[in-house]
């Protein structure tokens, strides 16, 4: 198989061509034209990658995680390189949900582009708090729950990884909210089926997966830990091969739609994670090396598709072959 | 402002000295709407995910051939393989990034780089020379090796440059900042401004001399970065205020007074 994103040049999308195949993909009660999504905390608040990307050819973007007041975010350094991938402990810097509705929401709904908000928070209540003030932004596609915080109420366990607080989280942001609500799983379990039917149980329209992978990274020279926070979330290639296996799995327990995130850097990866049972796929890592990789991957798929005849992405999703 | 991603050949790599490295590539739009202090994330492999991230480098130099240059040290794995790199081989570059240095005020100026610091300092004193300013430059290297073969292209460009090494091998015997201490600018200059790159420790006690003879001072930092383009929030830097700057998008040029110094 060609690999697909040479840097831009490869998979220039013809126009009208790509009307051939029908790419559009059903999140719960929102319709998306493709099922490439940008991954939060990886694509700013899209304006950032307007240079590079045409946003009008990706299904969404999800924008960086919201809490409830602003927050600062961990010292520096913040990220560091591993073998194939990386670490980052940004520490969930944002600017709270009030100047998000008032500074970003307005250049975000103009963009042509379907706006997914991923939100964070350290209690159940932020979390509803959260979801109530975005109920009142009518252009808000979606809500997506990180999952992967601690829960300050509960010596810091993070909800992601208790089947009952996950599903409180989720029980309660639905409750309140207008848009379909997407739960993000974090791999930071024993059994991520298990957490994927507490929280599909509990309302959830669809499950994205994974968060980051928790490791941590040693600078022998200076005996001392390469991130300031000492551990971080792993991203990038080196995590794929997991987050293919829990999509794989998730997409087994399930009947909500699942999003496949971890590693995706070309539409071939894209392929899998569909063909592994997700719905649509996520972008992040990708974004910061090659900030075209989202259309590129979009058009990837299209130009797939064609040359193997396939007339709808409905006809690829979950059809791996397992003998 | 636009940014762009492109490959581009590399049209001319020079060995500066055993381990320091000048590319040239040809990249006319990038070239075209640099301006000094901005800098480029530089793709140092073609083949896999190891390494992933791009590496940021200053611009060291454009012409209006679209020519651009990098200057850097090779360090790990990244300037390892970067090094490497054949002219006429074709590489990404992301650029160009962040906020340069403020030109427009002030009609004297004090350049100071030291080590890899220099890179940007040679962009700068052209500008400041196409405006018809004389800059006063310091430049400073732990030993003459890693000075003298970069000296030409400032003195090229009619400025007078003030050399100084850690061992005295070449130039003064010392540090950037004994020479500094010795500055003057004249007295009727409108606003001066001293422009500075190089090591933490140094551009602290650059800040540190501006504060004492009330000058502003711009300074060049550096962060580890993954995106450059102020996606990801990972090259915070603490500020004075409270809170953190982004590097790759608020910077990395910054006023000295701005940042959160613990001096
Ligand atoms: C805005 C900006 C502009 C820069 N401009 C230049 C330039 O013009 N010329 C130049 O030579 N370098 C410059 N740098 C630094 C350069 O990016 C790093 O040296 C490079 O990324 C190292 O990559 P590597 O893969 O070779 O090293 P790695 O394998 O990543 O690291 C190898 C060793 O070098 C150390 N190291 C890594 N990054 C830095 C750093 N930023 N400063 C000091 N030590 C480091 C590591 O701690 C490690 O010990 C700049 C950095 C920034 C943020
Ligand atoms: C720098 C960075 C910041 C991130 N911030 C968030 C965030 O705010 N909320 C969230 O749910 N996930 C966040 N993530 C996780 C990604 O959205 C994604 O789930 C993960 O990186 C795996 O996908 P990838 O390998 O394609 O990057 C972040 C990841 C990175 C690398
Ligand atoms: S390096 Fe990504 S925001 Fe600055």
């Amino acid at each position: 198989m060609e690999p697909v994103t040479v840097d831009g040049k490869a998979f220039a999308p013809r126009e009208g061509n790509s009307s051939q195949v029908d790419l559009r993909v059903n999140i719960g009660s929102l319709q998306l034209q493709n099922p490439v999504m940008t991954a939060s905390g990886t694509f700013g608040y899209a304006r950032e990658f307007e240079d590079f990307v045409n946003l009008q050819r990706l299904g969404a973007v999800v924008v960086k995680g919201i809490s409830l007041s602003p927050r600062a975010g961990n010292p520096p350094p913040r990220v560091v390189e591993t073998a194939c991938g990386m670490l980052n402990a940004i520490g969930l810097e944002n600017v709270g949900v009030e100047r998000f509705i008032s500074d970003k929401m307005p250049n975000l709904s103009v963009l042509g582009v379907p706006v997914i908000v991923n939100i964070l928070g350290d209690s159940v209540e932020e979390y509803q708090e959260i979801a109530r003030r975005l109920a009142e932004v009518e252009s808000i596609a979606a809500i997506e729950v990180n999952i992967s915080c601690p829960n300050v109420k509960k010596g810091g366990v993070a909800f992601g990884t208790d089947p009952q607080m996950a599903a409180a989280v989720t029980q309660a942001v639905k409750g309140v909210s207008r848009a379909p609500v997407i739960v993000k799983l974090s791999p930071n379990v024993t059994d991520i089926s298990l957490m994927a039917r507490a929280v599909a149980e509990a309302g959830a329209d669809a499950v994205s997966l994974i968060n980051t992978l928790i490791g941590m990274a040693i600078d022998l020279p200076t005996r001392r830990p390469r991130l300031a926070n000492v551990i971080g979330g792993l991203s990038g290639p080196a995590i794929k091969p997991v987050a293919l296996r829990m999509v794989y799995q998730v997409a087994q327990t399930v009947s909500i739609p699942v999003i496949g995130v971890g590693g995706i850097a070309s539409a071939d990866d894209a392929l899998e994670f569909l063909l592994a049972g997700a719905s649509a796929v996520q972008v992040g890592t990708a974004n910061l090396v090659n900030p075209r990789t989202s259309e590129e991957v979009v058009a990837g798929i299209s130009a797939y598709f064609r040359q193997h005849h396939i007339a709808s992405v409905r006809d690829w999703i979950g059809a791996l072959q397992v003998s | 402002m636009s940014q762009f991603q492109q490959n581009v050949e590399l049209i001319r790599t020079e060995s500066m000295t055993r381990d320091v490295v000048r590319l040239t590539f040809h990249a006319p739009d990038i070239a075209a709407t640099a301006h000094p202090g901005q800098f480029i994330m530089v793709q140092t492999t073609t083949t896999g995910n190891d390494p992933l991230l791009r590496r940021p480098f200053s611009i060291h130099q454009v012409n209006n051939n679209g020519a651009l240059q990098i200057l850097f040290k090779v360090l790990g794995r990244g300037t390892e393989l970067l090094a490497k790199r054949q002219e006429g081989e074709f590489v990404s570059l992301l650029g160009p990034l962040g906020k340069g240095f403020t030109l427009d005020n002030g009609d004297a100026s004090c350049l100071i780089g030291g080590g890899m610091g220099i890179a940007p300092m040679l962009f700068l004193a052209h500008s400041l020379r196409r405006q018809g300013k004389t800059p006063t430059v310091i430049l400073g290297a732990r030993t003459g090796d890693e000075l003298v073969p970069l000296l030409a292209d400032f003195q090229q460009l009619g400025v007078v440059v003030q050399a100084v090494t850690n061992d005295g091998s070449f130039g003064s015997h010392g540090f950037v900042t004994d020479i500094f201490k010795d500055i003057h600018f004249p007295a009727h200059s409108i606003n001066p401004i001293v422009y500075t790159c190089g090591p933490r420790p140094m551009m602290a006690a650059i800040f540190l001399q501006c504060q004492h003879k009330n000058l502003s001072c711009q300074v060049s930092m550096e962060t580890t970065m993954a995106c450059g383009i102020g996606a990801c929030l990972g090259c915070a830097i603490p500020l004075k205020s409270g809170g953190y700057a982004h590097v790759c998008a608020d910077g990395p040029v910054f006023s000295a007074k701005d940042l959160l110094w613990n001096l």
